[in-house]
């Protein structure tokens, strides 16, 4: 798969699980299971290719440079360190600060991600804290360095949609005035529609579609696409018009056909199982990975 | 079984938790005074703000956390005063269960999804052994849409949506009569919530069960509930029919909530009111100022000065404000 991510721009991945979004992340940090091995490809970031470098090199990114958000908040903070004392540590560790500036800088990014009472929370455990404020921590350590590049697993699944308003403002003011470049990860396609300029949907580690996001949600051509959308609830829609997506990610591990969604998909034909798989530029900056894209 | 069927399922009367704040004699008042009724076999969503206390009320009804204050009628029966621990032996204990959002964290890793389901069955059912706990058991696993195939297998080996199905099967095996979900579908994709979703449905109108919902998602809770609750640092401040709140929302926090929802296809940026102003702090909060005062765009010096209670806008539609549109 390639997507590229410019400075100051927000670039959605979206798909289901099982279909490479959060692997492909991790790839880019550099921190996947050492069981687990880029086989080839380059993640080129700044000049330097994360994949071929070195893990010092990586490291002395990550943090500084790069910062990531993880899925799962609770699990990606230390239980046994005060939320405070973790930001602290990021400040110390990466932000060349004066040591007296430190607290209350850490402080103040609490506050930002609107910690109420920021000053007396300073001291809580992760596990003294609601899901989606641990979430808002780790919001507030991937921020804490003005990173060039944010890459954002599932950023806010567990905020309230106030919060998560108030959450991707924060971001996009980054974007704005420090330019970083943000790449979101997550099944929220109203989310992805409201806050990306460019989403890349992908299906069983392929990219399958990737347009401006306007565009992509108004004109899918992908059949997979289309099913995505149909599956995510609307306002004032009743769980009769939610229809899941049939059939299931085909197992990675085996041989795998062509086009990757041929067994889901209801509009296939033979001529779907001679590679290599098209991809058809449909649009300025439309590509649909699909013999036979769907008219809309 | 009560036989009073007209007395609510559910009966839980100034609800209050408070945790200490580590290393001073300050609290964090997580549930202020928490008063609301749940119907047999009603659906209810419990919205509001990440941090508000959603959490906290429903693990105080689950009964997995005990209250600083107030009463838990559960069919009639006091369970409030019943000790956290000692309820996990009460027969009550089988008819309130919780399914949780991260499948994956709430299962026991070494436990096959067979001991999943049959762990409650063992514990507190009627079928605690042999082959009468095998049929249990497969009934569950059906009535869940879990293949018995997988029931060998343990959470690592299943999806995540299947892995929820397990956690599902686990609150139904001993037929509650009230399923609190917490965030039960965050963690999962679009297409394997729809599947649950649908699930949820179907076992409701099967078992009967009264559902209280906890969720973000708030086209998903209009979705699955008749009723909603609203909760802002921890207090209910609205309370009606899911079209009422939706529509024809009372509160100033749920009419900035609603129109927050991100939709589909609908331009970027597009604009919408944002709450400005600082929130209230939930450590010892003034018992006499509204707890949304200072963000609210309708407060006034009353709001500073006296704490609004829930009151009717109309025979089931209730909210707390002194500026409440009708
Ligand atoms: N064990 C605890 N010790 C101290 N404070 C706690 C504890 N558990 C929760 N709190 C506090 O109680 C308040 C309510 O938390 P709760 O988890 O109930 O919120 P929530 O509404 O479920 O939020 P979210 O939507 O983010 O999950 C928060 O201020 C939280 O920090
Ligand atoms: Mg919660």
């Amino acid at each position: 798969m390639s997507f590229t991510v410019a400075k100051g721009e927000t670039v959605g991945i979206v798909g289901e699980s099982g279909s490479g979004k959060s692997v492909t992340a991790l790839a880019i940090m550099g921190i996947l299971h050492p069981a687990a091995r880029v086989t080839s490809g380059r993640a080129v970031f700044g000049g330097l290719d994360l994949v071929a470098a070195s893990e010092s090199q990586r490291r002395e990114y990550r943090g500084r440079e790069l910062s990531m958000i993880f899925q799962n908040p609770r699990a990606a903070l230390n239980p046994i360190r005060t939320v405070g004392r973790q930001i602290c540590d990021v400040l110390l560790r990466h932000a060349n600060l004066p040591r007296v500036q430190v607290r209350p800088r850490a402080m103040e990014l609490l506050a930002r991600v609107q910690i109420p009472d920021a000053a007396r929370r300073f001291d809580a455990y992760p596990f003294e804290l609601s899901g989606g404020m641990c979430q808002r921590v780790m919001i507030a350590l991937a921020i804490a360095c003005a990173p060039a590049l944010i890459v954002a697993d599932e950023p806010t699944t567990g905020l309230d949609v106030t919060t998560q308003a108030g959450i991707l403002d924060l971001l996009d003011e980054l974007r704005r005035t420090t330019r970083t470049a943000t790449i979101v990860i997550t099944h929220d396609l109203g989310l992805a529609a409201e806050r990306c300029d460019r989403i890349v949907v992908m299906h069983a580690g392929h990219v399958v579609e990737t347009a401006p996001a306007h565009r992509l949600f108004t004109h899918p051509r992908h059949p997979y696409t289309a099913r995505l959308i149909a599956s995510t609830p609307r306002p004032g829609a009743k769980l009769t018009e939610l229809t899941p997506i049939t059939g299931a990610v085909p197992d990675l591990r085996g041989a795998l056909p062509v086009c990757r969604y041929r067994s889901r998909c209801d509009r296939g034909t033979d001529a779907c199982d001679e590679a290599p798989l098209p991809r058809i530029a449909v649009d300025d900056g439309h590509v649909v990975a699909c013999r036979f894209p769907a008219l809309t | 079984m009560n036989a009073d069927t007209r007395a609510p399922l559910l009966d839980v009367r100034a609800l209050t938790k408070y945790f200490p704040l580590r290393g001073t004699t300050a609290r964090v008042h997580a549930v202020d005074d928490v008063t609301f009724a749940i119907a047999r076999g009603e659906s209810v969503g419990l919205v509001g703000e990440s941090g508000c206390g959603k959490s906290t009320l429903v693990k105080l009804i689950a009964r997995v956390l005990d209250p600083t204050d107030g009463r838990i009628y559960f069919d009639g029966a006091d369970v409030g005063t019943i000790p956290a621990e000692r309820f996990a032996r009460v027969p009550a204990r089988a008819r309130i269960q919780m399914v949780f959002q991260d499948p994956a964290d709430s299962l026991n890793p070494r436990f096959t999804a067979f001991d999943t389901i049959a762990d409650p069955l063992r514990r507190l059912g009627t079928a605690p052994t042999g082959q009468s706990l095998r049929t249990r058991v497969a009934e569950v696993a059906e009535l869940v849409g879990l293949p018995r195939a997988l029931l060998g297998r343990y959470p690592h080996q299943l999806s995540g949506g299947q892995q929820q199905r397990v956690g599902i099967g686990r609150a139904i095996a001993l037929r509650p009569s009230l399923l609190i979900l917490d965030e039960p579908t965050s963690a999962l994709d679009v297409s394997v919530q729809a599947v649950i979703l649908h699930l949820l449905a179907d076992l409701r109108e099967r078992l009967g069960m009264a559902y209280l919902f906890v969720s973000h998602d708030l086209n998903v809770v209009r979705m699955v509930t008749e009723r909603v609750l609203v909760m802002y640092l921890g207090r209910i401040v609205e309370s009606g029919p899911a079209a009422a709140i939706f529509d024809a929302a009372a509160h100033p926090y749920t009419r900035a909530l609603v129109p927050a929802i991100p939709v589909l296809g609908s331009a970027r940026h597009r604009e919408r009111v944002r709450l400005s102003g600082e929130p209230r702090s939930p450590v010892d909060p003034s018992p006499t100022t509204c707890r949304f005062f200072g963000r609210c765009p309708d407060g006034f010096e009353r709001c500073e000065r006296e704490m609004p209670v829930l009151a009717h806008i109309t025979d089931d539609h209730e909210a707390a404000c002194f500026a409440a549109r009708r």
